[in-house]
């Protein structure tokens, strides 16, 4: 199965920024692996269910209880840009 | 004779009769790491003081008769476990230089079990490799042929128990990741079923697939190990609540009566003959101790590769979204937050890290989910129907644990699949959440170790551990690696 994908795209899906130089060589070895991995697709699965889980546990219940949580000060230390109480980012919008 | 070549269980004696004091002990094994490390390469960080107060502490609980089960017995962990205070890596830059501020659930417990926590060993990046040679701080070496990788992704923690820098240590195991680097440094590497050991603070690669175990120079080493990390654990979610194995249950019992399976699928092409000969004396040796050995079939196991290699990476895709630069470890100024996200993820991962991303986030992309992913979650469900039938007819299943011994550094770097096709035998255990045990069984013509996997249907550890006893017992424990070769 020959697999052709658009390495530009899903790099910006995953927020990489690699440098285009090197996008090209991504894109050939994942159409390697795919290629193999689809494999898969020969392996007859009519109404076989997924499995998400290997011991089949669906979801785990804990009392609600308040805990103490992790000292915010110890927290914010290891932070690379903080104020105060917070984490500080770049804006979220390009600006004019 | 250095104590740093004790087995645990040697140690433990030695230090509660007092021949032996966790002082000496640990400056012994930091003896031992200090000549190795400059060549070997097995730890990212060596904590010396945090040692040195925790070997004080134990000799103090063992003059009160009042320590945990690891009392002053040197351990080092994979540097995926979150630490308190001690730098945790991953052996990536993108985490460089990360003080956690909390332990995980596995620290937790060496510190209730009152072992000494020599370091932090060094990994394959997040844990995607077989042969530490994606670790971002250099790769480490194995001890039998500083030439040759010694496996991967938690080769500094094999290396560490091999060369005797630590007694025990712990890796995790997504596919192969404990076995494949115990099998090529010639020493115990066992998978536990899935849930048995928190994973609370173990930074997640692949969480469906994902578990923490022991490597050790004996099986009985390795039960008492896994005793000390195993149990239940609210801060896991999908952390196991039932009833818990009695792991060393059947120590000593011998293999008579058992039914071994030898998986049929795993041999022929790739496997290089001195991993089969090694292999075929040990079935013969079981066979000859009065196991009845049959030949079962994993059909599915032809897929076990390829369904690996999208279910790993789609979760490696998810769980690595959250390194973007805003809370912890390295950050690259951008204009705007998807800006510094995208330098920031960019520089601070590694070349394997980026391309499971990427086939990871192409896996799971609108269009192509059901086709990649999907298929490969129901192939995951065959698998575990397949060791269903095959645990009907037998006990528990062997092969060797790696097709090849340890390959030489640079040999498989330029092709990714060739690396991925080293966990082809170890690969089907972590889809099903089965627990199996890697362990030395000789060398081949080049004097390079060869381990035996045994698999055991999921909270099977005690027969495991009984077939993984009569085999060491039967072929003889591993002499540890000659220290003059390795000493520069």
């Amino acid at each position: 199965m020959a697999i052709e994908i658009d390495i530009a795209h899903v790099a910006r899906l995953a927020r990489l920024g690699i440098p285009e130089e090197e996008l090209a060589g991504y894109g050939e070895q994942l159409e390697v692996i795919l290629e193999h991995a689809a494999a898969v697709q020969g392996a007859d699965t009519e109404g076989v269910e997924p499995t998400a889980h290997p011991l089949g546990i669906v979801n785990a219940f804990r009392v609600d209880e308040v805990r103490p949580s992790l000292d915010r000060a110890s927290v914010l230390a290891q932070g690379p840009d903080t104020t105060d109480e917070y984490f500080r980012v770049p804006p979220a919008l390009e600006t004019e | 004779m250095s104590a740093a070549n004790l087995s645990i269980s040697e140690a433990s004696q030695a230090l509660a009769s007092g021949d032996l004091s966790a002082k000496e002990l640990t400056e012994d094994v930091l003896q031992r790491a200090s000549m190795t490390e400059g060549q070997l390469h097995s730890y990212m960080l060596i904590d010396h003081d945090g040692a040195r107060a925790a070997a004080k502490e134990a000799d103090l609980k063992l003059a009160a008769g009042s320590g945990g089960s690891l009392t002053g017995i040197p351990i080092a962990l994979k540097d995926n476990m979150v630490t308190e205070g001690i730098e945790t890596t991953c052996s990536s830059k993108i985490l460089e230089g990360w003080i956690p501020p909390y332990d995980g659930s596995l620290s937790q417990s060496m510190k209730a079990a009152d072992a000494v926590i020599v370091g932090k060993t060094n990994m394959d990046e997040f844990a995607m490799g077989s042969s530490t040679e994606n670790s971002a701080f250099g790769t480490s070496r194995n001890p039998w042929d500083p030439t040759r990788v010694p496996g991967g992704s938690s080769g500094g923690s094999a290396v560490a128990v091999a060369i005797g820098s630590a007694l025990g240590s712990y890796g995790s195991d997504t596919g192969g990741s404990i076995r494949q680097p115990a099998s090529l440094c010639g020493i115990v590497g066992m998978k536990p079923t899935y849930g048995l050991v928190s994973r609370f603070g173990l930074i997640a690669f692949a969480s469906s697939l994902d578990q923490i175990g022991p490597f050790s120079r004996t099986v009985e080493d390795s039960v008492a190990l896994l005793a000390a990390a195993a149990g239940p654990d609210k801060m896991d979610a999908t952390s196991y609540h039932g009833a818990y194995p009695n792991f060393g249950g059947s120590l000593g019992k011998g293999v008579a009566g058992l039914r071994i399976g030898v998986v049929k699928e795993f041999g022929g092409e790739g496997q290089e003959d001195g991993v089969t000969s090694r292999f075929q004396a040990t079935v013969a040796a079981l066979e000859g101790a009065g196991a009845a050995v049959v030949e079962v079939s994993l059909p599915a196991a032809k897929y076990a590769v390829s369904t690996y290699y999208l279910i790993a990476p789609a979760e490696c895709s998810a769980n690595l979204a959250r390194f973007d630069g805003v809370r912890y470890g390295l950050r690259v100024e951008g204009e705007t937050v998807e800006a510094m996200m995208r330098r920031t993820r960019a520089e601070g991962f590694g070349p394997e890290v980026t391309r499971r991303i990427l086939l990871g986030t192409y896996a799971l992309s609108a269009g192509y989910y059901d086709a990649f992913y999907g298929q490969a979650q129901r192939l995951r469900t065959l698998m575990i129907q397949d060791f269903a039938t095959a645990y009907a007819s037998c006990d528990v299943l062997v092969s060797p644990t790696s097709p090849t011994t340890a390959f030489k550094i640079g040999e498989r770097t330029q092709d990714p699949l060739a690396m991925y096709l080293s966990d082809i035998y170890t690969i089907p255990s972590n889809l099903a959440g089965h627990p199996a045990i890697s362990v030395p069984v000789g060398n081949d013509e080049l004097g390079l170790p060869v381990g035996f996997q045994i698999m055991a249907p999921a909270l099977a550890e005690e027969v495991m551990y009984q077939v993984a006893d009569a085999v060491e017992t039967l072929m003889g424990r591993s002499p540890m690696p000659k220290l003059q070769e390795v000493a520069s």
